[in-house]
């Protein structure tokens, strides 16, 4: 119980002393994630979408060079950044662009590390994407493609109309996986020194060494950042999926109970009063317009 | 005769080894109603996805106004555009309401206004008993109800066919009167319909032809009282005492 109180104590002293630094970092910290989230997004839907194009061996060859070429591409982008690490990603980025241009061109200033950052992370999110995506688009049900194409839609706006914002909803969990995620993970970017909510943690405990104190505000921190996260997804999926009740106009003229429908021209067994209505229906049915057929 | 619509012209499909249509030939004047029937695997429904170009014929030709139509090389958006579907499963886009199921061909293919596309879609779900459901998800209705939404989906392109793949056959037996009733009121009004079916009743009387298939051909085809009353092919006889007794 002591040691509890104290460590109140302690985090309020650091809070009292550091809490502005600790609100930059978390303030970096949420817009790199979202920023990154979102340009990741793009990306992984474009991918996913040049993943999925269907080509037949009708089409002409070019075409189906140039997907399969696509389809290479994406597939290195995919496994090279899902299968390395982030922070080395950073470095790699960061300190290659000057290396391969002798310094000329580099990431410098702060606004460097800045763009540095959202470029790794937004790369990283995007190799993920892809495959969410990817995963999203082929598991809408084929028959929704097929009435989009029988109603005479191309491909694109089959796409745009009918499988994508479909695809979406069902990639929306993943999406906020990733944001969360994000908001955790950009805290290796204090690599290349972009000050955000972690970076400010390792600067303020190598001047006062109060490591458990100030990894406790950390961990508040980070737990309060993502709550607020998938709250709003959570969110945002219920307004997506729109009301759950609708309003009927009127009522529904055609539905019947079981076994009452009869075909107008034979009547059911329980009608006797149909049989000039019936031969009316079946002259009407024979002398429909423009149809000769019945009589040849 | 009516006016020729479509012909098809010694089409076949094979999907690997398996040739399931084999130099099939038959025309669709304007006004028909025509009953493909015929057991399962009889290539029934691969013939009408044909048509619509969902399959691409291994060999032969479709022929629509007397140009071909399942060429390399041609559009077939704009063809589809003309030809409707009705679908087995439905098929309804499920991000969307029933009243924007029948509007979005309208607007996107046919590059109507929203009051147009709105006005005439009403018109058709109304026709189809759905005007009381134009706000509801495809979730949220029957099966019934949801091969209605599908039929007026359909006439809103104001096709020229309307092509029907066993659309009361994923239906309970209760939800069929209500599908059968709109599909015969079409008929009545003169719509070109090619349904593929296994409700006899329907094919008897409200078709003008019915088109018999059995292993990837055409065994017989007439008119109802042809096919019904007197089938010639030993084929045709077997395959209908089994619905005679049912």
């Amino acid at each position: 119980m002591e040691k509890l109180v104290k460590l109140g104590q302690d985090m309020i002293l650091l809070w009292d002393n550091y809490g502005a630094a600790y609100l930059s970092g978390i303030v970096n910290t949420v817009i790199l994630a979202v920023v990154a989230t979102v340009i990741g997004c793009i990306i992984g839907l474009a991918c996913g979408i040049l993943n999925t194009i269907p080509y037949s061996p009708q089409d002409h060859a070019a075409k189906r060079t140039l997907l399969k070429v696509v389809r290479a591409i994406v597939r290195i982008y995919v496994e090279v950044f899902r299968g390395t690490p982030m922070v080395l990603q950073a470095v790699f980025i960061y300190y290659g662009l000057p290396y391969f241009t002798d310094g000329r061109v580099a990431f410098s200033g702060n606004s460097g590390i800045w763009l540095a950052s959202i470029i790794v992370v937004s790369i990283n999110t995007g190799a993920y994407m892809a495959e969410s995506v990817r995963g999203g688009i082929i598991s809408i049900d084929p028959g929704q493609t097929e009435g989009a194409m029988a109603i005479g839609m191309t491909h694109v706006q089959t796409m745009t109309n009918v499988i994508l914002p479909q695809a979406i909803r069902n990639i929306i969990p993943q999406i906020g996986n990733n944001l969360i995620i994000n908001i955790k993970d950009t805290s290796v970017m204090f690599i290349i020194s972009f000050t955000e909510f972690f970076a400010w943690h390792r600067y303020i405990v190598g001047v006062n060494n109060m490591y458990f104190p100030s990894a406790a505000i950390e961990m508040i921190g980070y737990l309060t950042m993502t709550l607020i996260a998938s709250f709003l997804l959570r969110l945002v999926e219920k307004l997506m999926d729109g009301s759950d009740s609708y309003e009927l106009v009127q009522t529904d003229p055609l539905t019947m109970t079981a076994g009452t429908y009869n075909y107008p021209d034979r009547g059911t067994p329980f009608d006797e009063r149909s049989k000039e209505y019936r031969e009316r229906t079946k002259e009407s049915l024979k002398n429909r317009n423009g149809s000769t057929r019945g009589e040849r | 005769m009516g006016e020729m619509i479509l012909e098809v012209r010694h089409l076949s499909k094979t999907f690997g080894s398996n040739q399931v249509l084999r130099d099939i030939d038959f025309t669709v004047d304007k006004g028909d109603v025509i009953s493909i029937i015929g057991a399962s695997g009889s290539g029934k429904s691969t013939l009408l996805r044909c048509i619509n170009l969902l399959e691409t014929p291994t060999s032969g030709e479709i022929l629509y106004h007397g140009q071909n139509v399942a060429g390399r090389g041609i559009n077939p958006s704009a063809y589809r555009s003309r030809v409707g579907m009705v679908f087995q499963s439905f098929n309804l886009f499920n991000n969307m309401t029933v009243l924007e199921n029948c509007m979005v061909g309208q607007i996107k293919v046919l590059k109507k206004n929203r009051d147009a596309a709105r006005r005439s879609a009403m018109d058709y779900l109304e026709k189809v008993g759905m005007a009381p459901y134009i706000n509801a998800k495809p979730r949220q209705i029957s099966g019934g109800q949801k091969q209605r939404v599908a039929i007026a989906r359909a006439l809103a392109m104001d096709p020229e066919v309307l092509l029907f793949d066993e659309p009361t056959s994923a239906l309970d037996p209760e939800m069929v009167g209500e599908v059968l009733t709109v599909m015969q009121a079409l008929a009545t009004e003169g719509m070109t319909m090619l349904v593929v079916t296994h409700e006899m009743a329907f094919a008897r009387d409200v078709s003008t032809h019915v088109v018999y298939m059995n292993q990837g051909v055409i065994c017989e085809e007439g008119t109802p009282a042809e096919v019904f009353g007197n089938p010639q092919r030993q084929e045709t006889k077997d395959f209908l005492s089994r619905f005679r007794n049912a």
